[in-house]
């Protein structure tokens, strides 16, 4: 039977990757597993204790939205002790809190939850916990520490930084360099930290100068919009960061549109597009800083374990750690076929 | 005492209409002072433009780039001016682009080329359009609920669709389109068909029996019906031809991003209805001016660009368009007053 299973599950995702490929029209990378199933899992893949893992998600209104739904499913299917109870994606918070409830109700033994508002789910976190349900809190953070036993997610600040750092690496030599920053939705306090990494980073070059930020809404309509303002607003700048790469779709199509090549970009989330890019180096896009959807299926690792009782593989604790920051890894031309099967659509 | 003072009273009641011009040449005038007016504003604008970033702004390719910027909404502005002149409101314009964007992408992209794109993008608009009127003139719903419905039915199945990813179009005769060197005549496709369209819609407002029935229904539908207006095929017809325009700026964005999501059209109900509103099209119907709207989405796009070229930011921006709509508005109204 675990052959069977694990056999599936490959199959399903080589069909899903396939179909993908094949919609892109790239085929050009061997590895053709799901996005989860290239790395090796947090805890040890021996079956264990049966775990019945609920799992509360966004609703799937943005790339990387969907690809952390996707990438949860199909963790949990490649493990035959796990059980997955997924609710529908929801951003309403209301919604959200009844839907945890029930999942509480059904006594599943662990929740992976990544709230549509950190801050308001707190409470349901903190009943699901009091309840005696650990709590995987995915990416937003819950505000209480009490609410959730470990939390996941990626480094915003990070983003920034390594982004700062390598377009910083870039001009180094270039004598008053001017910089522009393309922002997401400037009311999300992950944008202030990506900016804030960002320009921090900076201040390590002085010959660089930050000239001009506009902030865009994550939509390729809104990075179309905003970057063609910006390239009209900037005559002449040498480097670009935006924040995401799905509203990149449109800043780089207003780059092209405005005939520009004089400068490099770098984006941020990592998308399969702008990793496509990258590859083909034939545009301004060199880089992207990753804030990768697969700490979705580590959260199922995660949870797993918790619902199991074991550690982390590689390290000494008995125990899982209470938080794990991702890393925003600088995905350019040397490394995009590594990080190739993780970008999503 | 009182009795001698009466009838000089009635007196210049009955001097009033003689007094005064005819009714149709008040309106003439009267929208034209709305109109200076708003190009007043646009003047002064352009003219804070112009001081703030002379090289930027006074740039042949901003200008571009402004237009271009103002097609895709300009033209959802057009239908929404006939919608709101009638009396009526939709809410759905933007859910509609979103959706005719991401089923012309997704159902139509790699197979049917440029036409399958178009055609699938205007058929889409124009069959929400339908469903929207039918609901309105024939079942009974009022419009505001009916295109509530149809916003949040049209946006999900949008999400459904597209799965919350992105649709990148491939196709080169496309992208062409919304190219640098694709200029006609130095005006870019897309301004030219926000160009037609708006001259289509002014005819149709102002030199058919169409447009007087539009005015008609909006002025008292009663009145309307009574003399002889088919009230309800007249709303059906106003609701297709807003999805129509939905439609054609769903191709437009589609040319102009070179995708479709499903995030597309994000709040273009709120800024359509600003700028018919700022244009002086009455919100209670019966009055309707598409020089008038097509000023406000001119009005508001160059505010944006302004803004963007002073790098200033976004909450900034917003502030600054909330007080420039009531500013707007009150030149407005004072104008019309005095007048």
């Amino acid at each position: 039977m675990a052959h069977l299973t694990s056999r599936r599950g490959l199959l399903f995702g080589t069909a899903a990757v396939s179909a993908g490929a094949l919609l892109t029209g790239c085929t050009s990378n061997e590895s053709k597993e799901d996005p989860a199933a290239n790395e090796q899992s947090a805890a040890d893949d021996k079956p264990g204790k049966a775990v019945t893992i609920g799992f509360a998600g966004p609703q799937a209104d943005h790339g990387w939205l969907n690809a952390i739904n996707e990438n949860a499913k199909s963790r949990a299917e490649r493990y035959e002790d796990v059980t997955l109870e997924i609710t529908e994606g929801s951003n309403d918070t209301a919604q959200q809190i009844g839907q945890i409830e029930t999942l509480i109700n059904k006594k599943v033994d662990v929740l992976v939850v990544l709230p549509a508002d950190g801050k308001a789910l707190t409470q349901v976190g903190l009943k699901a916990m009091r309840a005696g349900i650990p709590v995987v809190n995915l990416d937003r953070i819950f505000n209480s520490p009490q609410a959730y036993r470990c939390w996941i997610g990626g480094d915003n600040y990070g983003m920034g930084l390594n982004a700062g750092h390598y377009i910083g690496e870039k001009l180094k030599d270039k004598g008053d360099a001017r910089v522009i920053e393309l922002a997401g939705l400037d009311n999300l306090e992950l944008t202030q930290q990506r900016t804030k990494g960002f320009d921090d980073a900076l201040k390590n070059y002085p010959n660089i100068k930050k000239v001009a930020r506009q902030a865009a809404e994550f939509t390729v309509e809104s990075g179309q919009a905003k970057m063609a303002q910006l390239l009209q607003a900037q005559s002449n700048f040498d480097a670009l960061w935006n924040h995401d790469d799905d509203q990149g779709v449109g800043a780089l199509r207003a780059i092209e549109q405005a005939g520009r090549d004089d400068f490099l970009m770098v984006g941020g989330a990592g998308a399969l597009s702008a990793f496509q890019a990258i590859k083909k180096d034939d545009g301004v896009l060199k880089a992207t800083v990753l804030y990768p959807p697969t700490m979705a299926a580590s959260a199922i690792d995660l949870a797993r374990a918790l619902g199991q009782g074991k550690g982390v593989g590689g390290l000494a604790e008995f125990e899982i750690p209470a938080s794990l920051t991702l890393y925003s890894a600088v995905v350019d031309k040397a490394n995009v076929d590594q990080y190739m099967p993780t970008g999503f659509k | 005492m009182t009795q001698p003072v009466s009838p000089p009273r009635g007196g210049t009641d009955k001097m009033a209409p003689v007094s005064e011009p005819p009714a149709w040449r008040a309106l003439v005038f009267r929208a034209d002072v709305r109109t200076l007016s708003l190009l007043g504003v646009l003047a002064v604008l352009i003219v804070i433009g112009g001081i703030t970033k002379p090289d930027e702004f006074l740039d042949t390719r901003n200008l571009q780039l402004v237009l271009t910027q103002a097609s895709v909404i300009g033209v959802v502005t057009v239908g929404m001016t006939f919608v709101i002149t009638s009396g009526g409101i939709d809410l759905s314009v933007g859910a509609i682009v979103a959706l005719a964007s991401v089923w012309a992408t997704t159902v139509a992209t790699q197979e049917y080329g440029f036409g399958g794109i178009l055609f699938t993008a205007v058929i889409v608009g124009v069959g929400c359009g339908l469903v929207n009127g039918l609901l309105i003139a024939y079942g009974g719903v009022v419009p505001f609920i009916a295109t509530l419905a149809m916003l949040a039915s049209a946006r999900g199945l949008a999400l459904q669709i597209t799965d919350g990813s992105t649709q990148v179009v491939t196709i080169e005769g496309i992208l062409d389109l919304g190219e640098r060197d694709a200029y006609i005549l130095g005006i870019p496709p897309l301004v030219l068909v926000f160009a037609v369209v708006t001259i289509i819609g002014w005819l149709l407002l102002n030199r058919t029996t169409f447009g007087r029935r539009t005015v008609a229904v909006g002025g008292n539908a009663e009145a309307a019906r009574l003399a002889g207006i088919d009230v309800r095929r007249q709303r059906l017809y106003l609701y297709l031809l807003s999805g129509l325009c939905c439609g054609i700026a769903a191709f437009l964005l589609i040319v102009l991003s070179g995708s479709g999501q499903n995030t597309n059209g994000n709040l273009y109900e709120l800024d359509a209805i600003a700028a018919v509103i700022i244009g002086g099209t009455l919100l209670s119907g019966g009055r309707g001016t598409i020089t008038g709207s097509v000023l406000g989405v001119l009005i508001f796009t160059t505010i944006t660009n302004i803004f963007a070229l002073n790098n200033l930011q976004s909450d900034v921006q917003q502030i600054a368009k909330g007080a420039i709509i009531v500013a707007a508005v009150l030149v407005q109204r004072r104008t019309a007053h005095t007048t």
